[in-house]
């Protein structure tokens, strides 16, 4: 056989591993797309129509859902980057009184994640009153040990030099992170907001312990009690609603793909 | 330049208010009850008026006589043995065939990348529709082939490898991503040499390749490693760790002794083990990531 027709075979074989990768996926996207009567078999001459989105919309508090999600995401990672900037800002610049152990410390959260503490951290959510909340729902995940680990490891690549010009013109601490150190971050701190945005839009258990009404479930949780209870067996508007949850993400990551790509990579872990 | 003693005090009292915040937080949501944790294990459950008290080791030895603790802990370990090794070569078999020169590579990327952007619970769902009995693509494609319709969730057999086919779904496109960049970064001096030794490509992959990929392939594991034991959203959205338990998992376990048993005492020594395992694997992390002994 000829080199040609080897990597003709095997570009062939590549192509059809990723369209049985897509499968699950592209089967979810032609039900939805497609009235329920098409949902298990396929004809190309199948109508399409948008029925079994505005289905879902109606069918379950959606809308609600999804602005509880909005405010859950955008509220922890504004919370993220304020708590995690100051701790990052001392570790990495200063040495006192115990910062090394505590760094360590920090670091532990890095594989003991409020989740794996469940019971715990639900009764203490309950000692606070913050059950059912969406400030319950974000609040463990606020001092994020990955945050303050990757703007720390920023923090230190930026030259004191400049933090030293800054205090010559009497600039406090604050003004020299906010001058100085956040524009020099900022490619940072967009990789760490995709990060967390996706990692909380995505989140499920720990909402699912901590909500149990319409006014606090976000979307994750709203998706899984729109499929299990409020629904029979109509995959065509389970699959319609399971995409409406993940588009807004989708979206984003089509259009930004390289920045996504860039953020996770730089992030590292979750 | 030594600061003067005031401003050296100074900075310990400005270090210890910038990190309070997080220290609070962290503390409340992560120290804290993790060493509650492992004394409530000590403890029985508290019932009504009755409060907890000290039982020592009982919730232990009911742990160790417990078979669906043990079925939990096996499907655990099966579960990270089988998926972390299978999402890390699709992983990298992705990257290679993305980074070379292949027709169509930003399509690839997509279709190996898109389902790490999905939640979970909507991953679940879809798969759940893929593997319904009778009419689900799966069984429609098996039948073609002319085998009998599996109900792929509903049998213990197939049940948790059905399970871990979604993990792997979700998780190689985003490892994949890892070893993309790494490959990027080989020389390509190191591939010329190669190929001016007429070297194969499989001993250019064994001997270039793989040894440069090492310590990505590593930082990849122990990440696949530590998600293997937090498995639970697909268990709550599937199969509810049905049929007959074949699908628990040491976290669901958890989830399920403490809120659907209430029985808090023993959700503390299940997460105790729980705890020990993660403990052990950045134990694992610590001596295979940072003592760097890749490049052999």
């Amino acid at each position: 056989m000829s080199d040609r027709s080897i990597r003709l075979i095997s570009t062939a074989a590549v192509w059809l591993f990723a369209l049985v990768w897509a499968l699950p996926l592209l089967y979810a996207i032609w039900a939805a797309v497609h009235p329920s009567a098409f949902a298990t078999h396929f004809n190309l001459a199948a109508p399409l129509t948008f029925e079994n989105f505005t289905r879902a919309w109606t069918a379950a508090p959606f809308a609600r859902y999804f602005l509880n999600t909005t405010l859950l995401v955008l509220g922890i990672m504004a919370a993220q980057f304020v708590i995690c900037t100051l701790a990052a800002f001392a570790l990495a610049r200063w040495t006192f009184v115990g910062s090394g152990v505590l760094f360590a410390l920090i670091l532990v959260q890095l594989m003991v994640t409020p989740d794996v503490l469940i019971l715990e951290n639900y009764l203490t959510l309950k000692q606070m009153g913050l059950i059912d909340t969406l400030t319950g729902v974000g609040l463990p995940y606020v001092a994020s040990a990955f945050g303050i680990f990757l703007l720390r490891q920023t923090f230190k690549s930026i030259p004191s030099e400049l933090d030293d010009a800054a205090r010559m013109e009497g600039a406090s601490t604050l003004q020299t992170i906010w001058r100085v150190y956040l524009p020099l971050a900022r490619p940072v701190y967009v990789a760490y907001g995709l990060v967390s945005v996706s990692y909380h839009w995505n989140n499920f258990l720990w909402p699912l312990i901590v909500t149990n009404s319409v006014e606090t479930r976000p979307l994750t949780v709203g998706l899984q009690v729109f499929a299990s209870v409020d629904q029979g067996i109509d995959w065509s508007v389970i699959s319609a609603a399971a995409l409406m949850t993940s588009a807004p993400l989708m979206i984003a990551f089509l259009l930004f793909q390289r920045a996504f790509i860039q953020s996770f990579l730089r992030a590292g872990i979750r | 330049m030594a600061a003067p003693r005031a401003s050296r005090l100074n900075i310990h009292l400005q270090g210890w208010l910038l990190v309070l915040p997080a220290v609070v937080l962290l503390a409340t949501f992560t120290h804290v009850p993790a060493v509650e944790t492992v004394i409530d294990s000590f403890f029985s459950t508290p019932h009504g008026k009755r409060p907890a008290v000290y039982i020592g080791f009982d919730q232990y030895r009911t742990m160790l006589a417990d078979p669906v603790f043990w079925l939990a802990f096996r499907n655990n370990l099966l579960y990270a043995l089988i998926t972390v090794p299978l999402a890390i070569a699709l992983a990298l078999l992705m990257a290679l065939w993305v980074n070379g020169r292949i027709k169509g590579r930003a399509a690839l990327r997509l279709a190996f990348f898109t389902p790490t952007i999905l939640p979970m619970v909507a991953a679940a769902n879809i798969w759940l529709f893929f593997y319904t009995p009778d009419y689900g693509l799966l069984n429609q494609i098996i039948r073609l082939f002319g085998f009998e319709s599996v109900n792929w969730l509903g049998s213990p057999a197939t049940a948790l490898p059905a399970l871990m086919a979604v993990t792997v779904w979700k998780e190689a496109g985003f490892f994949m991503i890892f070893f993309l960049a790494a490959l990027q970064q080989v020389p390509p001096v190191l591939y010329e040499a190669a190929r001016m030794e007429n070297a194969s490509s499989w001993l250019v992959f064994r001997r270039i390749t793989w040894p440069l990929l090492m310590p990505t392939t590593l930082f990849v594991a122990v990440n696949a490693l530590i998600n293997a034991f937090r498995v639970v959203d697909q268990v709550i959205a599937m199969t509810g760790g049905g049929p007959n338990n074949a699908t628990a998992l040491l976290l669901f376990y958890i989830f399920q002794v403490a809120f659907s048993f209430w029985d808090s005492g023993y959700a503390a020594a299940l997460s105790v083990v729980l705890l020990s395992t993660l403990a052990i694997i950045a134990f694992l992390q610590f001596f295979l990531l940072d003592r760097k002994i890749h490049y052999r």
